[in-house]
């Protein structure tokens, strides 16, 4: 392995948020070292589906990131044609005149907000996915959600120039200087110095933010995806159903669970999404990857004959508020935080590598930080 | 598509024999056999072109492992030939 | 309960019933288990994805069980055919194992035991060499697989490749079968004092002795020290391959190449343990990579054992006596005292002849930059340089770069290769993983869907 040398900045993790952040770190003109014990990728990024979605935020906070984030992937996918990059559009459904109100609602609300949404009557859906159960009453079409293959483009962003990549090293601490101010850290390969350090550490953020002895209640949420073998197109869309939002913002402990259901250019048909609470449990539950195949056929009923080729698990970092932290903590001034992004890291990426960046650099961000503090959580640990 | 090349040597018996189909065409087998070999009996090396090259593929592993030999049986896709016993008329088709 | 055909009872088994045991796999280890354990008096359960048992080894055709013990007391157990195990679950007091019933139109099975034993066998392990994806290219196992199941020649002239014993019994029974074999190549070269140094069993010494004489009778040459580096097509399918000498690390010895005509090449690099279902339950496994048992084929997890190949490659005498000894021990029996010294010669004997047919580093050096590694994504061997060059350095991350392991077989074919790749791109010892394949064998969404709530 080379040299661990001085730089600007230091980012820890080789997620898709990190690489991030050390992209548009680098783009502003910073000397940036990502640092990772595993390998890029080798966390909740390489267990993600890539998404990039504001059809299941509602106006907020998330959402203006979300926003900010869709031109940004669009821009990168301009720049480099290393990573695949699908603006394919959502599609949410609903089974029920209930789910259909609730969507008309939903997405009235996020027309205020710059989102797309166009209302589908269940005569047109067949238009938009031939395929799709005829128990469908009604959808919602989002032009503007896309995806993308995370792990190349975590790999595309960590490309540029002015990143310096280092898997297998772990940072066991951090350097402090004058007024306890972070100015590096320490490693498994040795200190590294720098002017800055951002924790891009995903769902271990956590244990990162300890090492500086700060709390970030940032906990594991798992889910499990299934692949299919490559089929000829089915999916055209992003297709989930109206339920999945609800769990998203669910604080329940027990399984969450709703169809999402999307093809990728390889020809496979991606299956979601299972959301649970149980720490870092790395088994895998055969009642969910049953459940999962079930509401999967229940939206596509054609899909029932197409094998399943395998299942992987990602444990999604998520925040008692469902929202990410990012921002400088004044609790340990040098250490930046971009962590806590739930199930939408790979979405809200680029929109959180281009807020520190600015900060970084003492630029005004694009986007009020405040409701991303990583102080917020103060009173509740109190 | 399949490709053929001549039959392979072995005798065949044929006592309790019967037939399936590959795209339309008869051949023999005898019972207990995996779709896969009787194919092969027949000198069908190839039956599936891969997805991004077009490249023919056949039995390879023989036993379940490679997921080469792919194939169409009675309107089921995607099953593996080397696994699958022949029943008298099935219809494989080859893409 | 069986019919003649093997073919088992199917889904009506079981669902309710808790089994002393159940046991995943019908070949050799797996089957001596299961009937050795059914003698006393336990209910046992065997799943197995063949549509006979009997395994690799004893694969038969339809009317033709070969003379071996345990296939005659099949009716002592109940044999689930055409069980394809996708998981294992290990819960309380019991196992379950989730199985889809018959390769056509599947139907969920699960089948629960107070004890499990994996005895779920080995692949042919491959090297992969430019035209190894041609039509007419075999694993060794597979041509056999052929002649031994179906009694069909897989072509008319042939060369036998790679490394290991069991290349002559396959280019034995081809000869018998009527096949033209031109050249058993075996890249190693284990000398006849090497194999007579090797330690204990002077049967198996014998055996090699009887296969080398085999050859001889049949005028089919042994090259040892030597392998197929190329295939070549003609037409859409095999039309011939280049045979080299090689050097002590596999290196090709430049101007030693030539070309032999043949329509079937049966190669095989030594074998490649299942270890997906033990892998699903987290039980330990040795420095190898084998699944770790004690001297009662007992893993670290109570009530689950593993006896035969995936345990480490043996071979046939070695994997009934583990079958064996795991029966007794999962009865709560003592073995015959002759059955642990038998185990205990025949490991002896096994490590001693894979120490005699190591891969060797530089067999890499064979492909070139289009060669495929992953034969189900077409991943080539310069796409996944390419990837360890932009700092992916271990097989996982590969696999996400390139898809190289993300296809059909789910990287059974060459997640040891893009290791060898990766190792030769960096210059430093890269390890396959061990498989997490929370889905052991490709199911029906359908299927997988039964039972959901």
């Amino acid at each position: 392995m080379s040299q661990l040398r001085p730089s600007d900045v230091v980012v820890i993790g080789a997620g898709v948020v990190g690489a991030a952040c050390a992209h548009f770190a680098a783009r502003a003109g910073l000397s940036v070292t990502v640092l990772d014990r595993g390998p890029v990728a080798g966390g909740t990024t390489g267990a993600g589906e890539g998404n990039l979605l504001v059809s299941d935020k509602g106006p907020g906070p998330e959402l203006a990131l979300a926003l900010l984030s869709l031109r940004l992937w669009a821009e990168l996918a301009e720049r480099r044609d290393d990573f695949e990059y699908e603006p394919k559009g959502g599609l949410i459904v609903a089974r029920t005149e209930a789910e259909a109100a609730a969507m008309a609602a939903t997405a009235a609300a996020q027309r205020a907000c710059e989102v797309t949404a166009h209302t589908v009557d269940a005569a047109r859906l067949p238009d938009y996915e031939p395929h799709l159960s005829r128990a469908v009453v009604a959808g919602t079409h989002y032009p503007q959600d896309a995806q993308v293959q995370p792990a190349l483009a975590a790999a595309s962003m960590l490309r540029a120039d002015g990143v310096r990549l280092h898997t297998g090293v772990s940072v066991t601490g951090f350097l402090r200087g004058p007024d306890e101010r972070v100015v590096g850290v320490r490693t498994s390969h040795g200190d590294l110095a720098a002017g800055a350090v951002v924790n891009a550490a995903g769902t271990w953020s956590g244990e990162v933010a300890a090492l500086a002895g700060i709390a970030l209640p940032i906990l594991p949420r798992r889910g499990f995806v299934l692949v299919t073998e490559p089929l000829p197109p089915i999916v055209r869309h992003k297709v989930y159903a109206a339920a999945y939002a609800g769990d998203v913002a669910s604080d329940e402990a027990d399984l969450a669970s709703s169809a999402v259901v999307e093809g990728t250019p390889s020809g496979t048909v991606l299956i979601g999404a299972s959301r649970e609470r149980v720490g870092f449990d790395p088994s895998f539950s055969v009642p969910v990857l049953r459940r999962l195949a079930a509401q999967a056929i229940e939206l596509f009923p054609v899909l029932a004959g197409a094998s399943v080729l395998r299942a992987y698990r990602g444990f999604r970092p998520y925040c008692p508020d469902h929202l990410p932290v990012v921002g400088p903590d004044p609790r340990a001034p040098g250490l930046l935080h971009a962590c806590g992004h739930e199930g939408a890291g790979v979405g809200l990426a680029p929109a959180t590598g281009l807020l520190i960046a600015r900060t970084l650099t003492g630029e005004r961000p694009d986007v009020d930080l405040a409701p991303f503090a990583p102080t917020r959580f103060a009173e509740v640990a109190a | 598509m399949t490709d053929e090349t001549d039959p392979a040597p072995l005798d065949r018996s044929g006592d309790a024999g019967f037939h399936l189909t590959v795209d339309g065409r008869r051949i023999p087998v005898e019972p207990g056999q995996t779709v896969g070999a009787a194919m092969l009996a027949a000198g069908i090396r190839s039956w599936r072109t891969t997805r991004f090259a077009g490249k023919p593929r056949g039995l390879f592993c023989g036993i379940g492992v490679c997921f080469d030999c792919l194939v169409t049986v009675d309107g089921t896709p995607s099953l593996r030939a080397c696994l699958v016993t022949a029943r008298p008329d099935d219809e494989v088709t080859t893409t | 309960m069986s019919d003649e055909t093997g073919r088992g009872i199917g889904h009506d088994s079981g669902r309710d019933t808790l089994h002393d045991l159940v046991v995943v796999g019908a070949g050799l280890a797996g089957l001596a288990a299961a009937v050795t354990a059914a003698g006393f008096g336990l209910r046992v359960a065997v799943l197995d994805a063949n549509a006979r048992a009997g395994g690799q080894y004893h694969r038969h055709r339809v009317d033709r069980p070969p003379a071996w013990a345990p296939l005659a007391r099949l009716h002592t157990v109940e044999h689930l055919a055409e069980h394809r195990v996708w998981a294992v679950e290990r819960g309380d007091d019991h196992f379950t194992a989730h199985a889809v019933a018959g390769e056509r139109d599947g139907v969920a099975v699960t089948v629960r035991g107070r004890r499990l034993l994996l005895a779920t066998g080995a692949y042919d392990r491959q090297l992969p060499f430019p035209g190894w994806d041609l039509p007419g290219v075999f694993t060794a196992g597979g041509a056999q697989a052929l002649l031994k199941g179906n009694g069909v020649a897989p072509g008319r002239r042939a060369v036998v490749a790679g490394t290991g014993p069991f290349l002559l019994p396959v280019a034995v029974g081809l000869a018998d079968a009527g096949v033209r074999v031109l050249a058993v190549v075996e890249a190693s070269r284990p000398t006849p004092r090497a194999v007579a140094l090797a330690p204990h069993s002077p049967a198996r010494v014998v055996e090699a002795a009887g296969y080398a004489a085999a050859l001889a009778r049949r005028r089919i040459p042994y090259y040892t020290g030597r392998a197929v580096i190329a295939a070549h097509a003609d037409g859409g399918a095999l039309g011939s391959v280049t045979v080299a000498r090689l050097d002590a690390d596999w290196w090709v010895r430049p101007g030693t190449e030539r070309e032999l005509a043949c329509d079937t090449l049966a190669v095989g690099y030594g074998f490649t343990p299942h270890l997906e279902l033990a892998g699903q339950l987290g039980c330990a496994s040795t420095p190898d990579g084998f699944v770790a048992v004690d001297t009662r084929q007992a893993t670290d997890l109570p009530g689950l054992y593993a006896a035969g190949e995936s345990t480490g490659i043996g071979g046939a005498q070695l994997s009934e006596v583990e079958g064996e000894l795991a029966a007794y021990a999962i009865a709560g029996r003592t073995p015959p005292k002759a059955l642990p010294r038998r185990r205990a010669r025949l490991t002896r004997f096994a490590v001693g002849l894979r120490a005699l047919y190591p891969i060797r580093s530089a067999w890499p050096s064979w492909s070139d930059e289009d060669t495929l590694i992953c034969r189900c994504e077409e991943v080539p061997r310069g796409r996944i340089a390419d990837a360890a060059r932009h700092g992916a350095d271990d097989v996982r991350s590969i696999k996400l770069l390139t898809r190289a392991g993300m296809g059909w077989c789910q990287g059974r074919m060459c997640a040891e290769a893009t290791a060898c790749v990766l190792s030769d791109v960096l210059g430093r010892p890269i390890a396959a993983p061990a498989p997490t394949r929370p889905i052991a064998v490709p199911i029906r969404l359908g299927d997988l869907a039964q039972g959901a709530s």
